[in-house]
């Protein structure tokens, strides 16, 4: 009887539980793990359009020969490598210098900081397109200031195109950061920064040896974000640049490059599926590589 | 003296840096409100002082774009996206929480690997999938594929473990069945978690870009991001129809950003906690 009882409420249990949890599966199941398999073994098809058959391992021959693959790997490489660690430098910068209660007017820095966040990548992406135009507001402000002599080609020279997009997704994306490093050094107990002054540690080495190290899951956790978010970088290049990751590919990114392999050029979806494998291939080996280096320190 | 000295210095360097900071992340915003107000030609050239072509943008703005109809198409997407992903996230954050199994548990560790997946890897066949249930320029095809996500199950049920279980214990000796303790109890309890949801829900929908570009193709369906977008990337654009455009776009999250400021932060740290 007893045991009938429980056999009936592990039931109830279970099908209340399936219930609850089946609309979220279903939907993740159909859009997220099936679209997944489907382009994996799409990526050993080729063709054009819908036509497609099976290629081996030919895709992954064409990448290796591919010029314009290699720019966008370099370039979606060049921003995650030159990017995120200016912005987590920044963040974390920012967010021990507005920890500190003493700071007047720590809530407007706070609050001005992290506006950029509310922008869409769009939005923002148009208005620096115009403000790094190249006769406009920063390079005139620049030229006034005395920094440079001529103004700079933000948007023609292969370098500064560049330049422009990390600057662009730095200013985005640095408060949204220094947000969560505030949110974790409100849980470090201040007394340890007072006897650290006391013992006369210098600011920079109270940075160095106590908000870093006790921040170290925190800055983890940013950085696989931040890597994630910039090997998938997309909305902003293709609005500096109309679409084309110009000048002459200079800032084409590895979505950005699929999108006109897939929508732009004569569609190959086998030969895409391949490059965005690629994508998936580097967030996995960046995340794991991540994770292991923090546990490696930690030893 | 001489620690005194000292810290003026670095008062001043702590206070010049973080206003430089502060000043270079508004100064974007500032300089869109005052292009809104200058004529393309100024803006481009850099006129940093409020003009007289605000009403002439305006008027611009109203006759390239259908302003009602692109606006009422992002309401659409948006307010359909956030509530059905609120409703089918928090049904499974309280599900995996609430009633364990060994099963579900793995099912949910699998759930969390989908995390990684780049969103650049999906569309092509997701693209297809539109395609075959003849789904393309419409908005069902913007919202389906955006309600199932990891994320906001996972925020849900990280929240739910602060949900106390005697309001459960106690709906269910007042004889409450399952789906009208999570209706009457779960939900009403956990309103801020269900804020700061909605609020990482309304910027993901409002603000999504890649893949409306790819489903959208006319205009009786684009979004307002997908129109700045376009605005922008003319040949030669009109500066101050762009401004124009781009605050209008940008006031709903901003709106969202003033009022709901503590859940917006919350709703921004999610997960770490």
């Amino acid at each position: 009887m007893a045991l009938a009882r429980r056999g009936g409420i592990g039931r109830y249990y279970d099908v209340n539980g399936w219930l609850f949890v089946a609309p979220a599966l279903g939907l993740i199941a159909l859009f997220m793990v099936y679209p997944i398999f489907w382009s994996l073994w799409m990526s050993f098809q080729s063709g054009r359009g819908m036509m497609m058959k099976f290629a081996g391992f030919g895709n992954i021959v064409r990448l290796w020969n591919d010029a314009v693959f290699i720019k966008a790997l370099t370039n979606t490489m060049t921003y995650f490598v030159v990017q995120v660690p200016i912005m987590i430098l920044l963040a974390l910068i920012l967010a021990s210098l507005l920890n500190n209660p003493r700071l007047v007017g720590r809530a407007f820095f706070r609050t001005a900081i992290f506006l950029p966040c509310v922008t869409s990548l769009v939005a923002y992406s148009v208005l620096f397109k115009g403000m790094f135009a190249f006769d406009g507001i920063v390079n005139s402000t620049l030229q006034a200031i005395g920094i440079i002599a001529s103004p700079i080609p933000w948007q023609t020279h292969p370098f500064w195109a560049k330049a422009l997009v990390i600057i662009a997704i730095t200013w985005r994306w640095t408060g949204y950061n220094m947000i969560f490093y505030l949110a974790a050094l409100q849980n470090i107990d201040r007394s340890i920064y007072e006897v650290a002054r006391i013992d006369g540690v210098p600011a920079w080495a109270r940075f160095t040896h106590i908000t870093i190290p006790l921040l170290k899951p925190v800055i983890l956790f940013t950085t696989v974000i931040s890597t994630i978010g910039t090997l998938q970088l997309f909305d902003e290049v293709y609005n500096l640049t109309e679409g084309k990751g110009g000048p002459s590919n200079a800032t084409l990114t590895l979505s950005l490059y699929i999108y006109n392999l897939t929508f732009r050029f004569m569609p190959n979806f086998g030969y895409a599926a391949t490059v965005s494998y690629v994508i998936v291939i580097l967030v996995a080996i960046l995340a794991f590589l991540q994770f292991f280096l923090a546990r490696e320190r930690d030893k | 003296m001489r620690t005194s000295t000292a810290n003026i210095a670095s008062a001043i360097l702590t206070y010049g840096f973080v206003g430089l900071m502060a000043f270079l992340s508004v100064f974007p915003f500032i300089w869109m409100a005052l292009g809104a107000t200058n004529s393309s030609i100024d803006i481009i050239k850099g006129r940093l002082a409020p003009g007289e072509a605000l009403a002439t943008n305006i008027a611009n703005f109203f006759t390239l774009v259908n302003v009602p109809l692109v606006f009422w198409n992002s309401a659409k997407v948006t307010i359909f996206a956030t509530v059905l992903t609120l409703a089918v996230s928090s049904l499974a954050g309280y599900g995996f929480e609430i009633f364990r199994s060994r099963h579900r548990e793995r099912l949910y560790r699998a759930m969390l690997l989908t995390l990684m997946i780049p969103f650049a890897a999906l569309m092509i066949p997701l693209f297809i999938m539109m395609g075959k249930m003849g789904l393309i320029n419409t908005h069902i095809a913007v919202v389906l594929p955006t309600i199932g996500s990891a994320f906001i199950v996972f925020y849900f049920r990280q929240s739910t473990k602060a949900f106390p279980s005697e309001l459960r214990d106690a709906a269910k000796v007042d004889g409450l069945k399952e789906w009208q303790i999570f209706l009457y109890i779960y939900v009403p309890v956990m309103r801020s978690t269900y804020a700061a949801a909605f609020i990482i829900v309304f910027m993901t929908a409002w603000n999504n870009y890649l893949w409306p570009l790819i489903v959208l193709q006319s205009n009786e369906t684009k979004t307002i991001t997908l129109v700045i977008s376009s605005l922008a990337s003319a040949y030669y654009p009109d500066y101050g129809v762009v401004m124009v455009g781009t605050i209008l776009a940008t006031l709903p999250t901003l709106a969202v950003f003033f009022f709901m400021q503590r859940q917006f932060v919350q709703g921004m740290l999610g997960s770490v906690k």
